[in-house]
């Protein structure tokens, strides 16, 4: 397929560019997303100075030490007396990029001390980190649940529209099946049948995948809809005159002009998984402590202490605007664009 | 001025006339006869006087279930059902110690069997109707009956026998017991004394457990406390108003209670009832977490924040110690090898960091734990237990003792692996609907990855999470918390009897797996029927020191007991024990309460 919108483009490298931010967290975040330090718990994001105290200017920027206020919780205050300076590439904690490559340093961070640009939750756990992780977790979970759905959904809604008649009608109903099943419910029945003692990775994945297998059915509506349409048309005809099998057909002359409607739905998809994620662990069915994901992160929220109290326990939700944004305005910008390969009736 | 006057008077128009309606019913009714009050064996509070008036609002979990003191289980029936009715015998939550309430004096018989009781005279219902032995009696062969299902029955069960009741005349009653029991006394605190004029018919024509249920009507409805039913509507409140044949005074000789109604608002999440309070719609707030304590001490207005000091809630974390059945896998009946061993499990106690809890989960306000008596039990704890600090080395020695050692993981952290070189791994349960303790397993969990053990929290529903643990009793360990209501050991004997069905780590056993729990069984019988308190203290002493050597509960930590009212509420004294506010209902009021009650 060709790309021919500008904006279309713009807004593939800007995705591409938020996925490799997050993609290198171990990198780009100066701690352990795991890590605790219980001395600071609820530290609200730190500022960063070029001016200090006595109004000297500094070319490198630095940060204040915070102190818990003498007989509170949660009750910060600045040490003007001790200047954390930032420094560019140092060494800390050992990550793996990518899951493979390991390595230590980090993009920025402070010899000394801490730093926490957005903060630290209750167990006193860096968010900037957290929030970098945590997207590695939901990025992987939307994009995982979607190509298992769109999959599924291209071949099963590909198959039905072009052989029709009996076949059609059961695959159909059955997708009107699972668009009925309350899927939440279904969640737990899944959670509650995985051993207690898995690894969490392996039973999110589990779980997303459940949720992306049983999303096939709308892209499958969708996919039936064109397959219906295509096998009308004159050159499939042709085909068949040939004698070319229904497997080859399908392949290479149905399935193809789908593309569109699948890269749409692609786009469509990807946010409403991340979505589905975010939700899953909110109501605690997601990935549990202490690996971050934006859903987890965000379900501190529910307590009112925290809500009225620690502003920058929200910024997960800020987090993930740009990649909504990108996923849903890419998919319009698929639907409007001009299109080589669009369908006349 | 006179704006002010005016709306404040439109306003509370409405209240006015609902006040009026509802108060028919209790004009209607003989007024208390000023002869019988002459009469009236008066227990005079020491309480400072107060004024009379006004009304308290408070914020309910939920709706009550019933108003049936016989049968009510759930916490919100019991809260309302307190204040509404009396007991013979009564805890003062406050000193925790019992004194006489409708009993006038309690004789024990030296060999601990008999009690004798003397009913105060000139006593009546909140129908006016008065109290005599046959009320006593008749309450007793309720709650005794078995086809009634009185969850209070089993506490009434002593020696295997129900306690006899016999009255003497009718103001005199004598208890007999099968066996001595140590602080039989406590045994009549919350049994609630019941009208027989009211209730018998009920029970005769065995509709009791259906009487008295929340659309009961208030004139059919009597009891013995500070307050009567005058409204329920459903899914909103309760409202209760002043019992006027209440029996105790103020100092001044003021019949109590000073307060003119009480108002339970049903408001079902924690957050929902510090928004009611925080806007001023309810004037007393309990049952508060640590983090939204310090939301309302923060912008405290019109409001004072106190901190009670410790309750009785332990917490812990303990391991399934269950036999293995042929149900268990393999693989958790070789983890459950491990937490047999007791230096495994005094290893993990050596490794958690206590304070760290207290910090974290309850912002300070909490003790840490190292045995189920907790701060706020003001008798019964054993000081010679120790509170050893967080030592990671203790723990690594005792691990070391026990045959497990080190190996090198992928990165730079040491696993810790058993003699036949597998690692260490297990989960951890916790409740989901409980974030403080899902809080705790995620700090022991990193505690613990210092030591290289990998231990996963698994939060699950609270239901599913009780079956496991004393149903199919497939877990590792699980945190959990219990709270006594008394502060007495024998409130808790289910937990440590190994018969108990809450001896959580290998429930309701045939014969005590081990020889500890033989000892603490044993003990725990003899503290029941020990005659002085020294005796019994001497007991539940070496209990204690059992559960320490043994850690078949790893204490963890203990929360405040919190509470919010408003700064115009008099004689206010949050005891540790529920309930915690309402505990002298009777004496609470307002100041100024012609401006409150206009509110």
């Amino acid at each position: 397929m060709k790309i021919t919108s500008h904006k279309t483009v713009a807004l593939l490298i800007f995705l591409i560019f938020l996925h490799a931010f997050v993609l290198a967290a171990g990198f780009i975040a100066p701690y352990d997303p795991v890590q605790q330090d219980r001395d600071r718990p609820y530290a609200p994001p730190a500022a960063i100075h070029f001016v200090d105290a006595a109004g000297k200017f500094h070319v490198r920027p630095f940060v204040y030490q915070q102190r818990v206020r003498e007989g509170s919780f949660d009750q910060y205050e600045d040490d003007q007396a001790t200047r954390i300076p930032l420094k560019f590439f140092v060494t800390g904690a050992s990550y793996r990029l990518l899951g493979v490559i390991p390595g230590t340093l980090h993009l920025f961070g402070t010899e000394e001390g801490s730093v926490n640009l957005l903060g630290t939750d209750g167990y006193g756990r860096d968010l900037f980190s957290r929030i970098l992780y945590g997207g590695q977790i939901s990025l992987l979970a939307g994009l995982l649940a979607a190509s298992v759905s769109l999959l599924i959904g291209t071949f099963v809604g590909g198959a039905s529209g072009y052989f029709g008649g009996w076949t059609d009608s059961i695959v159909m109903r059955l997708a009107e099946l699972c668009l009925a099943l309350p899927w939440l419910y279904l969640l737990f029945g899944v959670r509650a049948f995985l051993p207690l003692l898995v690894n969490p990775l392996k039973a999110f994945l589990t779980v997303v995948v459940v949720i992306g297998a049983l999303g096939w059915a709308r892209p499958a509506r969708l996919v039936r809809g064109v397959a219906l349409s295509a096998k009308e048309r004159d050159f499939v005809r042709a085909a068949k005159g040939f004698g070319a099998s229904h497997f080859y057909i399908l392949c290479r002359h149905v399935l193809p002009q789908t593309r569109s409607v699948i890269l749409t739905q692609a786009a469509i998809l990807i946010p409403q998984y991340i979505l589905a994620e975010v939700t899953l662990s909110f109501l605690g069915l997601g990935i549990p402590e202490p690996t971050p994901s934006w859903g987890n992160l965000l379900s501190s929220l529910q307590q009112y202490s925290v809500l009225s109290s620690y502003w920058w326990m929200y910024l997960p939700a800020v987090a993930m605007v740009p990649f909504f944004f990108g996923y849903l305005a890419l998919s319009s910008s698929l639907q409007d664009g001009p299109r080589a390969d669009k369908i006349e009736s | 001025m006179t704006q002010k006057c005016l709306q404040l008077i439109r306003r509370t128009a409405w209240l006015g006339v609902a006040a009026l309606l509802c108060s028919l019913p209790s004009v209607l009714r003989a007024s208390p006869d000023s002869a019988r009050a002459a009469n009236t064996e008066f227990l005079v509070s020491r309480d400072p006087v107060g004024q009379r008036g006004g009304r308290l609002v408070l914020s309910l979990r939920a709706e009550p279930k019933t108003l049936n003191p016989i049968i009510a289980a759930d916490a919100p029936s019991r809260e309302v059902i307190g204040v509404m009715q009396a007991d013979l015998i009564h805890i003062n939550r406050g000193s925790q110690l019992t004194e006489a309430a409708l009993a006038k004096n309690c004789k024990v018989s030296k060999d601990g069997l008999e009690y004798s009781i003397e009913l105060r005279r000139g006593l009546q219902f909140s129908d006016g109707h008065p109290l005599d032995a046959d009320d006593v009696l008749f309450t007793f062969r309720v709650y005794l009956d078995e086809a009634i299902h009185a969850p209070q029955r089993d506490l009434l069960i002593v020696g295997g026998k129900p306690i006899e009741v016999q009255k003497m005349d009718a103001y005199h009653l004598v208890f007999r017991m099968a066996k001595p029991y140590g602080a039989g006394d406590r045994l009549f605190d919350g049994l609630a004394i019941l009208p027989r004029h009211v209730l018998e018919k009920p029970y005769a024509e065995g509709k009791l457990a259906q009487s008295w249920s929340l659309s009961v009507l208030p004139s059919q409805w009597a009891g013995l406390g500070p307050f009567r039913l005058k409204e329920y509507v459903a899914g909103q409140r309760i409202v209760l108003e002043r019992n006027p044949y209440y029996w105790k005074t103020d100092a001044k000789g003021a019949r109590l209670p000073y307060l003119d109604e009480i108002v339970f608002l049903f408001v079902s999440s924690a957050d929902a009832q510090v928004l009611r309070f925080q806007s001023g719609e309810t004037d007393v707030i309990t049952r508060l977490g640590a983090e939204n304590f310090s939301v309302l001490s923060r912008q405290a207005r019109g409001y004072a924040m106190t901190d009670a000091g410790a309750g009785l809630e332990y917490n812990f974390i303990f391991f399934n110690l269950n036999e293995p059945s042929v149900k268990t896998s393999a693989d958790a009946a070789r983890r459950q090898v491990w937490f047999r061993d007791v230096k495994f499990r005094q290893a993990i106690s050596a490794a958690v960091d206590r304070q760290a809890i207290v910090r974290l989960v309850y912002q300070g306000r909490g003790a840490a734990l190292w045995g189920p008596v907790t701060l706020g039990n003001k008798r019964w704890a054993n000081t010679e237990i120790r509170h050893p600090a967080r030592s990671l080395d203790r723990a690594r020695d005792l691990l070391r003792q026990a045959g497990f050692s080190w190996k090198n993981g992928s990165g730079a952290e040491q696993i810790l692996v058993d003699q036949k070189a597998n690692p260490v791994e297990f989960s951890i349960l916790t409740s989901s609907s409980n974030a403080d303790r899902t809080k705790m397993a995620t700090l022991i969990a990193d505690d613990l990855k210092q030591i290289g053990i990998k231990a996963q929290v698994v939060p699950l529903e609270f239901r599913s999470l009780l079956d496991r643990v004393t149903q199919t009793k497939e877990y590792d360990a699980c945190v959990l918390g219990l709270a006594s209501f008394d502060a007495d050991p024998n409130s808790d004997i289910n937990v440590w009897l190994s018969s108990g069905g809450t001896h959580l780590w290998n429930p309701s056993q045939a014969h005590p797996a081990t020889a500890w729990e033989a000892e603490i069984d044993k003990l725990m019988e003899q503290q029941l029927i020990a005659k002085s308190f020294e005796e019994r203290k001497k007991n539940y002493d070496r209990v204690q020191q059992i559960l320490d050597e043994n850690q078949p509960f790893i204490f963890l930590a203990t929360p405040d007991i919190l509470v919010g009212i408003k700064n115009n509420v008099g004689n206010f004294q949050p005891a540790v024990l529920e309930p915690y506010a309402l505990w002298n209902v009777e004496t609470l009021f307002l100041r100024n309460s012609s401006e409150a009650a206009g509110k």
